[in-house]
């Protein structure tokens, strides 16, 4: 072992047992997995310090590129790990069919729960928590958009367990922030560690920009062959102001706020030089409270009036779907494996953590006992707000929340401490352990979930730390999908003439590797436009 | 595009050519009033202050070293430089999905930079640093921008601010009159000094070098410069139509402003340069308000009336 992990705390050497939480890199005899084999050889090559001087470039060069977040006040780079989570592509494929069927019965579920409900007549939910869910708007009781897709951009946490398994922590189908961050990590990441990018072959991430234009193209009001898609974002204050800008630079539309739209006879248009522009399709980085004061919050300045109105009336799609909030409740959440078999008649690829219901008194007196050893989370919160962790709470704190589940256990779940895997972190005495959780996105263009090959792992910073919020000290690592085979080509659509496919042919043997991927984009355009939609990349 | 982000784009000119013309005049005076063993430093730092419109109150004497603090780096005087880049810098982060990721990071860095304290001795330094910052981020937006509606934006920004600011520095010509040689100061922190010499060939006079600063059809900094790169942008925006006159309100007041100095004599405009200058920045400070009524309309918010009846 390098320098660079010196002191470095093994399973086999503290004799920890089979609870501890599991080290992604090491094995408990300090042997190192197969999957991080590459890049312990790379950075065992790299010295402490010159490892760290990478870093402070990196935090400085963030700096500079705005990525940063407030911190009492003051802008502080994003914390970006110089170490990244490395994922087979074998497990990963495992991973992708999970969320992609996760998503899939999402969809199910909020088209039937604000359609027919079949769902409650089959008596698999109660329809009292529909009704008692904050998230669940009547308003959009029958809105879809035209392809039927409501959640265009999801992300679904996971966490690992101790045997190392993958489980679902929470489903974000509203609007799931951080995917900015991939991208711009994985570009930071190849400057600071290039030799491990020629070493390792890792699945780009670049793409997702396309990926969610075309989603967003496919999913407008019909017979329009070239919708005009915005970005409404709150402005310049919200946190996640960064993302909203990035997303709609890589992908070229417009960045809107709720001024620069107004919605007349049922259809929205933004205010431009040169007049009123229509807008087909929003995606949306306001939350639904915000988007409507017509139809939501009368106080609101961030969404044009009538916009509800228009999407209900077909002429604009609101990308995530209104009212999403309800497939992402933590108490529905409980239900989505039963879901997964009513709707799908399958078995749950990706487990959910063990939770308790509090609404059962059975439940509730079990947890109420137990409180000191078990995660209390609200069942509208996301992102760790207004999570209890048992074992790290005193005496006060919990009283507290025995008070308040007693007084409302539809607003809580509880869950066992999963103590969740390890990746090695730079952090201020050296290389230590920290838990991380991960947050993969997918995007549904309505014949296929995507699921980007990587995602944002988030590090909780502190030693034993096992809330992971950038707010309260988090960092991200950029995370690799290795050892993909290099994608087989598709026959080329239409025939070409003998010279040029000759001259082609010569041009791709003399710089291989950069052009085929070009010649396969191309080719997957060829073959959307044949599929009948007009989307282009 | 977007109303919003034509206004910023408009008003990141504005800032960025404002920072600019703010520390080249200070560099100036601030080097004048060390070089004039005469001066009242109080009432001619007071005039500085006056010329380029800030609010500061100083109760008491002003010294050259508040002057400084302030109009460079006290970020609550909207005249200072540090608001000015802070402005643009806000600006920019408005827009930063249409302008690209150099031409931000130029802007950002510039403002991340920032020193928080200057000692008199080092001020130079400083606004050599601001003059540099902005020919960066200015060649940037040359080399990256493509010549759409938002460059005819920024640049319409970016020359209507010049105007203002030429307008300022000629202004300060009287503050110091009778401190020796202010021309060729003047003439020097426009960078225009060599310019000017290879036109006229020749020692400074006030006449020349006003007329040169004022009414030189080629040099960029000039006054008439500017008023023409102005109009030329606003054509662009909205291409006149029809055989007579300028529908655009802005183009009919750009243009008699222009009309009312380029076809005066020098010594008619000289004998009231500080009027005239005013003038010129109302004039300026107008069109700027009739470019925003046009292309930038203001969003009421909407609001719930209670019921009358």
């Amino acid at each position: 072992m390098g320098d660079l992990f010196a002191g470095y705390p093994l399973h086999a050497e503290l004799g920890l047992g089979s609870d501890a939480a599991f080290d992604e890199m090491f094995a408990p005899d300090g042997s190192v997995r197969k999957n991080y084999q590459k890049i312990h050889q790379t950075l065992a090559g790299i010295s402490p310090d010159e490892l760290r001087h990478r870093a402070d470039a990196l935090a400085d060069s963030y700096l500079a590129q705005g990525v940063t977040f407030d911190f009492a006040g003051e802008e502080r780079p994003f914390p970006l790990d110089t170490i990244p989570r490395v994922i087979d592509v074998n497990e990963w494929a495992t991973l992708e069919a999970g969320i992609s069927q996760r998503v899939r019965v999402l969809e199910m579920f909020l088209d039937d729960v604000y359609g027919a409900q079949a769902i409650v007549r089959d008596g698999l939910l109660p329809a009292n928590l529909l009704t008692s869910s904050s998230h669940f708007h009547r308003q959009v009781h029958g809105v879809e958009s035209a392809n039927g897709v409501r959640i265009q951009v999801s992300g679904i946490d996971l966490v690992r367990d101790e045997a190392g398994e993958w489980r679902v922590l929470e489903d974000n189908v509203r609007v799931p922030s951080g995917v900015s961050y991939v991208v711009s990590n994985r570009r930071m990441m190849a400057q600071t560690l290039p030799e491990a990018f020629q070493k390792i072959r890792i699945e780009p991430v670049a793409d997702y920009p396309n990926k969610l234009l075309s989603a967003l193209r496919a999913s407008a009001p019909g017979n329009i062959s070239d919708p005009t898609v915005v970005v409404l974002t709150p402005g310049v204050f919200n946190s996640a102001y960064f993302e909203h800008t990035l997303l709609a630079r890589l992908m070229g539309v417009e960045l809107v706020e709720g001024r620069d739209l107004f919605c007349t006879s049922g259809k929205v248009f933004m205010r431009t030089t040169a007049g009123p522009r229509r807008v087909d399709v929003i995606y949306r980085r306001v939350d639904d409270e915000f988007l409507d004061p017509l139809a939501f919050r009368t106080d609101s300045v961030l969404g044009p009036p009538g916009l509800i109105a228009a999407a209900r009336q077909g002429n604009v799609t609101i990308a995530n779907g209104v009212g999403n909030g309800i497939a992402d409740d933590k108490l529905v959440y409980t239900y989505v494996p039963n879901m997964i078999r009513y709707y799908l008649g399958e078995e749950p690829i990706l487990k959910n953590v063990d939770t308790w219901r509090l609404e059962d008194p059975e439940s509730l007196e079990l947890v109420l006992d137990r409180i000191h050893e078990l995660v209390i989370k609200p069942v509208d919160g996301s992102g760790g707000k207004g999570l209890v962790v048992g074992p790290a709470a005193d005496a006060k704190t919990l009283e507290d929340l025995r008070k308040r589940l007693i007084k409302d256990p539809r607003g809580w779940i509880a869950q066992p401490v999963v103590n969740f895997s390890t990746i090695p972190t730079l952090v201020g005495e050296g290389i230590r352990p920290r838990h991380a959780d991960f947050r993969p996105f997918a995007v549904n263009d309505g014949k296929d979930v995507w699921v980007l090959p990587g995602g944002l792992t988030r590090v909780a910073l502190p030693e034993g730390e096992l809330v992971v919020n950038s707010s309260q000290g988090g960092g991200s690592k950029d995370t690799w999908i290795i050892g993909a085979k290099r994608p087989k080509l598709p026959e080329p659509a239409i025939k070409t003439n003998s010279s040029v496919s000759a001259l082609v042919a010569g041009q791709t043997a003399k710089d291989s590797g950069f052009s085929e991927g070009k010649f396969q984009s191309q080719q997957q355009q060829q073959q959307q436009s044949l599929d009948g939609s007009d989307s282009q990349c | 595009m977007l109303s919003r982000i034509a206004e910023s784009l408009f008003w990141m000119g504005r800032y960025i050519e404002r920072a600019d013309g703010t520390a080249r005049l200070l560099d100036v005076q601030l080097q004048l009033l060390l070089e004039d063993p005469w001066i009242e430093e109080d009432k001619a730092c007071r005039s500085l202050l006056e010329v380029i419109g800030s609010k500061s109150e100083f109760p008491g004497l002003l010294t050259k070293q508040d002057l400084l603090q302030t109009i460079s780096l006290d970020k609550s005087d909207p005249s200072s430089i540090a608001s000015s880049i802070l402005s643009a810098r806000e600006n920019a982060r408005r827009v930063r999905e249409v302008i690209s990721t150099e031409l931000w990071e130029g802007i950002n860095t510039t403002k991340s930079r920032l020193p928080r304290k200057i000692v008199f001795e080092k001020s130079h330094d400083f606004f050599a640093w601001v003059r540099e910052r902005t020919a960066l981020v200015v060649g940037v937006v040359e080399g990256s921008m493509t010549r759409d509606e938002a460059w005819n934006f920024f640049m319409l920004g970016r020359a209507l601010e010049r105007i203002d600011m030429t307008a300022r520095l000629l202004a300060t010509s009287e503050l110091t009159q009778n401190a020796g040689p202010s021309w060729t100061t003047i003439l020097r922190s426009c960078g225009a000094y060599e310019s000017y010499l290879r036109t006229y060939r020749g020692v400074p006079s006030a006449t020349n070098a006003a007329e040169f600063l004022l009414l030189d059809r080629y040099f960029p900094r000039s006054v008439l410069f500017a008023l023409n790169s102005s109009e030329q942008s606003l054509f662009d925006l909205t291409p006149a139509s029809g055989r007579t006159g300028a529908s655009d309100m802005a183009q009919r007041q750009i243009g008699l402003l222009r009309t009312s100095l380029e076809f005066r004599s020098v010594d008619d405009i000289l004998e009231n340069l500080r009027q005239e200058m005013v003038v010129i920045q109302q004039g300026v400070a107008d069109v700027s308000a009739t470019i925003s009524s046009r292309y930038f309309p203001a969003n009421a918010i909407p609001a719930w009336i209670g019921e009358v009846s």
